[in-house]
């Protein structure tokens, strides 16, 4: 059983790794194998590459090293994540468990969660100004909805069964909160989670487009203003793989908490 | 023979929703450590009974009471083993079995000799740490039925708990359930829409009328245990329920 999963888990490996090269070696061919796009218009993966390379001890010509700037956009994102997730699973859980807390806050909340998370910017610039504040607040909006949203549906759709189980053996109101519906409802927060740090990464570099001076996002608008397409993808690049590494820590905890499997 | 005390009385319960009629005055009395079986027509209204009892559904009028009080899981020992499986999927067999345990805050001592014991009579000890996704059918149910006896309740209600065995493993639970039973002495209220099971099993076997129903009657089985279902006695009691419960 473990062999067969093992077989299946190399031959996953062996594909994925396999469409990426697939995709780069297209990408090598266009430019500088058949040498269709100039390198001012699409620049090769080899020299994306060296540009890679070279920008982590370069400053030019955005006034940062990519690690300043990956420092912070993670900062800004995992900051405005963390109080995400800190208001929004509890309010998602809390609406769905207690009617009165629904009745009060639905109505805000289902005008605020139409909004998309970028046009929030120009109110926080114009609020707290340009910086860490503005952009973590822009990111908690556009990660909180998320939150809500999977953390109230995972409550609301503890099986009745469960619940009933827990009150013949006399479980107190907390008892049924804390031992049935959330760990029942853990799935759903964490594709919560999940979901909230996909938006909370790409409302990150859009905020930052509009509003930073630094950041990935501040990297991607200066170089594009000086036609450096090779450090744009560099740029796009590194958010890719920084949103994988982000996701791939969030699924190592799923992994850790929700036990058990779908029945 | 000195007449044991009532455990349960129930009085006029009725149970309505909106208008619909299902529960319709009930009355009667279940002795200390009886084994009542109830059963009645498909639909009559069964697990509506066994909910307002438990006041899963608030009962529109009419009193339960349970040792002289009016019921209350939070005061008085009870466990439920619902129709369908009831597992929690987060959690593993030995903490499924622990679960009534930690909500009633039995001290641990206790608790782990109750679930060592419970695991090792349902046969479950080597499964401990098995998820229910990994469980079969009839694993699952005895997981329910360990975590039901684990809390040594005075009150447990069944609510078709095999309904959905097959006749094999049916007879082996249902002589486990008789065991234990036997061994700690637990008033069972026990529905199944299966005579034959009701007649295994009981001491009593309560039948119900259609929608609203009512009691119709309460037939008393006296036949030793174990029983033996191809005897005359068995297939003639077997027979007068489904005398009674005859609506075609």
């Amino acid at each position: 059983m473990q062999k067969k999963q093992k077989i299946r888990l190399d031959r996953y490996l062996f594909i994925s790794v396999l469409s990426v090269c697939v995709g780069i070696f297209i990408w090598w061919l266009v430019t500088d194998g058949l040498g269709i796009f100039r390198s001012n218009v699409l620049p090769s993966p080899i020299k994306v590459f060296k540009t890679f390379l070279r920008k982590w001890v370069e400053t030019k010509p955005d006034g940062a090293t990519l690690f300043q700037h990956v420092f912070a956009s993670l900062q800004v994102a995992l900051g405005g994540y963390l109080i995400g997730a800190a208001i929004g699973i509890p309010l998602g859980i809390f609406m769905a468990w207690n009617d009165k807390i629904d009745m009060f806050v639905r109505p805000v909340f289902d005008l605020v969660r139409t909004i998309p998370g970028v046009a929030w910017t120009s109110v926080m610039v114009t609020l707290v100004g340009i910086g860490y504040m503005s952009k973590a607040l822009v990111i908690f909006i556009a990660a909180m909805v998320a939150m809500v949203i999977n953390s109230y549906s995972g409550i609301k759709q503890t099986k009745t069964v469960h619940l009933w189980v827990g009150q013949t053996f006399g479980a107190s109101n907390w008892d049924l909160l804390t031992k049935v519906a959330i760990p029942s409802a853990l799935p759903m927060i964490f594709t919560g989670l999940d979901v909230a740090l996909g938006s909370a990464w790409t409302t990150l570099v859009a905020a930052e487009l509009l509003a930073s001076t630094k950041g990935l996002g501040f990297m991607i608008q200066q170089a594009r203003g000086i036609f450096r397409l090779d450090i744009v993808i560099v740029g796009m690049v590194v958010i890719a793989i920084t949103g994988a590494i982000l996701s791939s820590i969030l699924r190592f905890f799923q992994r850790k908490f929700v036990k058990g499997g779908r029945m | 023979m000195e007449k044991k005390e009532p455990k349960v009385v129930v009085n006029h319960l009725t149970k309505k929703f909106g208008d619909l009629l299902v529960l319709d005055d009930l009355n009667f009395e279940v002795s200390e450590g009886e084994f009542l079986c109830i059963v009645g027509p498909t639909g009559c209204g069964k697990t509506t009974f066994l909910n307002s009892l438990t006041r899963l559904y608030e009962p529109t009028a009419g009193e339960i009471l349970v040792n002289g009080i009016p019921v209350d899981p939070k005061k008085q020992n009870i466990s439920y083993i619902f129709q369908e499986y009831s597992s929690f999927p987060w959690l593993t067999v030995e903490q499924n079995v622990r679960f009534g345990l930690d909500i009633k805050r039995v001290p641990k001592a206790e608790a782990d000799a109750s679930v060592e014991e419970m695991l090792d009579i349902v046969g479950l000890t080597k499964f401990r740490n098995y998820y229910p996704s990994q469980l079969s059918i009839s694993m699952l149910q005895r997981v329910a039925i360990a975590r039901a006896f684990a809390t040594k309740p005075e009150l447990l209600l069944m609510d078709e708990p095999y309904g959905q065995l097959d006749i094999d493993l049916r007879f082996k639970l249902e002589d486990e359930l008789l065991k234990l039973w036997q061994r700690t002495g637990t008033t069972v209220l026990f529905i199944t829409h299966n005579i034959e099971e009701a007649v295994y099993l009981s001491q009593n076997i309560m039948v119900l009328t259609n929608k609203p129903t009512s009691v119709k009657t309460v037939i008393p089985n006296p036949l030793p245990l174990p029983r033996d279902v191809m005897s005359q006695e068995f297939v003639d009691l077997r027979n007068q329920v489904t005398d009674l419960i005859k609506w075609w």
